[in-house]
């Protein structure tokens, strides 16, 4: 498997995906299913990607529980991205310099 | 036709402004997708070309993933497509705000940096969408994305663990972002993603199932859930113009 070829067709695939609609689709979509299967689905991907993967790229998981709970917080209170990324890795980093955190 | 040149201009400055603050967030948020790009196996120039031909944080990371654990073309095809779709919904979204004469090759080279972020900016301009505006504020968003990935490659091997831990989490907390906003507008939402960290959790650890690569399971998940959730909660069309 070489590296450049796995790069090449993430590239094909996401392109094709953001320049398929812009430049085909001119009509909306009716369907009710697909509509809703659509909008849901980055939500649902994001949120599988983030948990549990965010408690084992911390050396502690406690670490990366509270960065969950962290950004969960913000995020809902409104923080923008930027910030919300920035509170997670503050609470990590604040919590592994204890070292009673297991 | 001077009007029009002077038009686009203006467009293309106010554009780079716009995306500098982005750019901004983006170095670091894409350090933090440096570093996962080098547990899979990435060097420095791979991390760079990757994030500068795709430009998108969880189809990135998605890809990664599967580059991690060797898994077929066919998969990292896949996991990408998944990852990727909500580009499909925000490019209907966009072809929409285009006047109806706007050129192919703008339409392609827009497509090319149609990232959440940009996508926002660009769907608050008031009135048809001039293209410059996106040329513009791809220009100043988009070369930290692809700088920080490849800083985060190459300073993952040089700062100490606890830095690396601590800025792993930077692309989670992105992806919180981007889900917990519209989950506090809707319940459904919320609850769906409840579901997702709870399935997603289980899969992890349960046996069988948690001997497929992460990609494959992201894959299968999402398109269960949102199958599920699309068939319970259905959405009316003024929600979804709303948007």
């Amino acid at each position: 498997m070489n590296t450049y070829v796995y790069i090449f067709i993430m590239f094909a695939v996401t392109y094709a995906i953001r320049v398929l609609p812009m430049t085909l689709i001119r009509k909306e979509i009716k369907n009710t299913f697909i509509k809703s299967f659509l909008y849901y689905v980055p939500y649902v991907t994001l949120a599988v990607m983030t948990f549990p993967a965010i408690v084992q790229a911390t050396q502690s998981p406690i670490a990366g529980v509270a960065a969950l709970i962290a950004g969960i917080v913000v995020a809902y209170v409104g923080l923008d991205l930027f910030r919300v990324a920035l509170t997670c890795c503050a609470t990590v980093f604040i919590l592994e310099l204890i070292p009673m955190i297991p | 036709m001077f009007n029009g040149l002077k038009n686009n201009i203006s467009s293309f400055r106010r554009g780079m402004m716009d995306g500098i603050p982005i750019g901004l967030g983006y170095l670091a948020v894409s350090f933090s997708l440096g570093i996962a790009a080098k547990n899979a196996g990435l060097d420095a120039v791979q991390g760079l070309v990757a994030s500068f031909l795709c430009s998108a944080s969880a189809g990135e990371y998605a890809g990664f993933t599967v580059i991690a654990s060797h898994g077929a073309y066919f998969e990292i095809a896949l996991a990408t497509l998944v990852a990727n779709i909500r580009y499909l919904l925000m490019g209907c979204a966009m072809s929409q705000r285009l006047k109806p004469k706007t050129p192919l090759w703008q339409r392609m080279l827009m497509a090319f940096h149609l990232t959440d972020e940009l996508f926002g900016i660009a769907i608050a301009r008031p009135g048809y969408l001039n293209p410059y505006y996106s040329f513009g504020a791809a220009l100043t968003a988009a070369p930290p994305w692809a700088i920080g990935t490849m800083l985060g490659v190459i300073a993952g091997n040089i700062l100490p663990q606890r830095l690396v831990s601590a800025f792993s989490v930077a692309l989670f907390g992105m992806f919180l972002a981007v889900i917990i906003p519209e989950g506090k507008k809707n319940k459904v939402v919320m609850a769906t993603i409840a579901v997702s960290f709870a399935l997603s959790l289980i899969c992890t650890y349960a046996p069988y199932i948690s001997s497929l690569s992460g990609g494959t399971r992201t894959v299968i998940l999402t398109v269960i859930i949102s199958a599920v959730a699309a068939l319970l909660f259905p959405r009316k069309d003024e929600e979804v113009i709303a948007e």
